[in-house]
C-alpha cells in the first residue's frame, strides 16, 4: 500500500500534478504515493513529469474513468 | 526588473486565426508535453515558439523568463488552457507585460473554423473557404443566388449553418470529394439539418450504411438560379474514388490530391501499391488536359507556408505544373518511390475515422475530438 494518496479526481490540470508534487516534496527516499485523477490528458504528463523529475513511476491503470498512478520516490 | 506586476489577457482562436493571417509577430510558449508539441503545434510567418512542459514550471518560472522576449506578445498554449493560465499568471507576477493565454488551448484551436472570401463567380455568386487552420482543413461554401452548396464539410457545422443564415442562404448540397480520413466529415450531418443532398463518389461509399447521391463525372450541380456548374472530374489515387471538382470555370477544388505544396498520399486506405498508377494518371496527363489558370482550391495544407494573403490557400494550376514538387518527378520510378517510401506517419486515428465516415461507427462528441487530435498528414510531403 502506498504510503500517501493523493485525490485529484475532478481535477484539471495542472492541478493534478501540482498537488502530486506537494505530497511527493513530502516524502522520503523509498515512500511511494498513489495519485488518483479524473483528467484525461493524465497519462501522458504525469509519465512524462515522474522521469522528468527523476523518480519512479512503479505502475499505472485506468480503472472505471480513474487513473491510478503509483509513484516511487528516489 | 518593474516591480509592477503585469495582467494577463485572454486570446481566443478567433483573436489567434486573424493574428496569423496577417502574418503578425508571436512568441509562443508551449507547456503542453514534449511528445504532443514534437506532434503538431501552432506554427505562423512571424512565429516564434519554445516548449516547456508545464509540470517543470509548477515551482517557478525563473528557468522560463529569460528564453522569453522582452518587447513581443507572448502566448502560454496548452491542451485545454488550465495550465496556460497557471504558467501565464506567474508570469505576469514576474513582471511580464503582455502575456496571453490560449482560450480553450489546443482542443478549442483544433476546431476553430474562418471563412475566408477566395474570389467571385462570373454570375454573381460568390466562393468561400473555411479554414480549419488548428487541423489544416479546408472546405468551401459556393454561393449563388439565395442558394449554397458546401464542400469537404467539417464537423463543425454550426459554423456553416450560421454563416448560411446571416446571408439569408439555403444550403442546397454538401459535397464530400472523397471519403476522409484525418477528420470526421459533417457532410451528412449538414444535409440532414438543411434537407440538402449529400454527394458522396461511388467507389468510396462501398461500405457506408447510408444513402447518398453518387458524385460523379458528366453529373454536373447546379447552384443558384444562375447555374454555377460543379463539374466532377474523376481523379483517383488519394483514394479510389477521389473526384475533384470545377466550379464555375474558374476554381478547382482538388480534394486530397493535390496540394500548394505537395500531393495526395494514396496509402490512407491501405492500397498504396494499387493506385500509384492512378495517383501518376491523374496528376500528369488528367490534370495536365485542363486549363493551367484554374485556381487549385485543395482540401488541406500542411504548413503556414501555405497560407497567402489574408489566409487563402491557394495556387495557379500552372505555377504548381512548375513549382510544386510533386509535379515534377520525371521518372516514373522516382515517383512511386516519393509516394510509397518514407511518408509522415497516418494521420491520428484514421481507419476509425474512416468507419465514422461510412457510417459503421458513431462516436460521441468528445470521442470524435479525440479521433482528431494532430495534424492531417494528407499529403506526401508532411512531417
Amino acid at each position: 500500500m502506498a504510503d500517501v494518496v493523493v485525490d485529484t479526481k475532478g481535477l484539471a490540470c495542472p492541478m493534478p500534478i501540482v498537488k502530486a508534487k506537494k505530497a511527493l516534496d513530502t516524502l522520503q527516499p523509498g515512500q511511494t504515493m498513489e495519485v488518483l485523477s479524473t483528467d484525461k490528458g493524465s497519462l501522458h504528463d504525469f509519465t512524462a513529469w515522474v522521469k522528468q523529475s527523476k523518480n519512479e513511476l512503479v505502475s499505472h491503470e485506468l480503472e472505471n474513468g480513474v487513473y491510478k498512478f503509483l509513484v516511487k520516490k528516489l | 526588473m518593474s516591480n509592477q506586476q503585469g495582467k494577463v489577457q485572454k486570446m481566443s482562436a478567433h483573436d489567434l486565426t486573424e493574428l496569423l493571417f496577417a502574418q503578425e509577430e508571436l512568441f509562443i510558449l508551449d507547456v503542453r508535453n514534449q511528445e504532443d508539441y514534437q506532434d503538431w503545434r501552432i506554427e505562423g510567418h512571424r512565429v516564434d515558439s519554445i516548449n516547456v512542459p508545464y509540470f517543470e514550471l509548477i515551482d517557478g518560472v525563473e528557468a522560463v523568463v529569460g528564453k522569453l522576449p522582452a518587447s513581443q506578445k507572448i502566448l502560454v498554449v496548452c491542451a485545454k488552457e488550465g495550465s496556460s493560465l497557471f504558467v501565464a499568471e506567474q508570469l505576469a507576477d514576474a513582471g511580464l507585460h503582455d502575456v496571453y493565454y490560449l482560450e480553450g488551448g489546443m482542443k478549442q484551436w483544433s476546431e476553430h473554423l474562418a471563412p475566408v472570401k477566395v474570389g467571385d463567380l462570373r454570375d454573381g455568386g460568390e466562393i468561400y473557404q473555411f479554414v480549419r487552420i488548428g487541423k489544416g482543413c479546408l472546405s468551401y461554401m459556393i454561393v449563388s443566388g439565395q442558394e449554397a452548396a458546401v464542400v469537404d464539410s467539417v464537423r463543425m457545422t454550426d459554423v456553416y449553418e450560421a454563416f448560411a443564415k446571416e446571408r439569408g442562404l439555403s444550403i442546397k448540397h454538401t459535397i464530400d470529394t472523397h471519403l476522409h480520413a484525418d477528420h470526421i466529415s459533417g457532410g451528412r450531418k449538414l444535409a440532414e439539418s438543411t434537407g440538402a443532398t449529400y454527394w458522396l463518389p461511388e467507389k468510396d461509399a462501398e461500405e457506408v450504411v447510408f444513402a447518398y447521391e453518387k458524385l460523379e463525372e458528366g453529373k454536373s450541380i447546379q447552384v443558384g438560379s444562375t447555374s454555377i456548374s460543379i463539374l466532377p472530374i474523376y481523379s483517383p489515387g488519394h483514394t479510389i474514388g477521389s473526384t475533384s471538382l470545377i466550379v464555375d470555370d474558374t476554381y478547382f477544388l482538388t480534394g486530397d490530391i493535390l496540394f500548394v505544396a505537395s500531393i495526395g498520399r494514396p496509402d490512407l486506405a491501405g492500397k498504396a501499391q494499387d493506385w500509384v498508377g492512378d495517383l501518376r494518371d491523374t496528376l500528369y496527363n488528367r490534370y495536365q488536359e485542363l486549363s493551367k489558370d484554374l485556381l487549385v482550391l485543395p482540401a488541406h495544407f500542411g504548413s503556414y507556408v501555405e497560407l497567402g494573403t489574408n489566409g487563402v490557400v491557394s495556387a495557379r494550376l500552372g505555377d504548381l505544373y512548375r513549382n510544386n514538387p510533386g509535379l515534377n518527378i520525371a521518372d516514373e520510378g522516382d515517383f512511386r518511390r516519393t509516394v510509397t517510401e518514407e511518408l509522415p506517419p497516418q494521420p491520428n486515428a484514421y481507419q476509425e475515422i474512416r468507419q465514422v465516415n461510412m457510417g459503421r461507427l458513431k462516436p460521441d462528441e468528445e470521442e470524435q475530438r479525440e479521433m482528431e487530435t494532430g495534424p492531417n498528414r494528407c499529403a506526401v510531403h508532411d512531417k
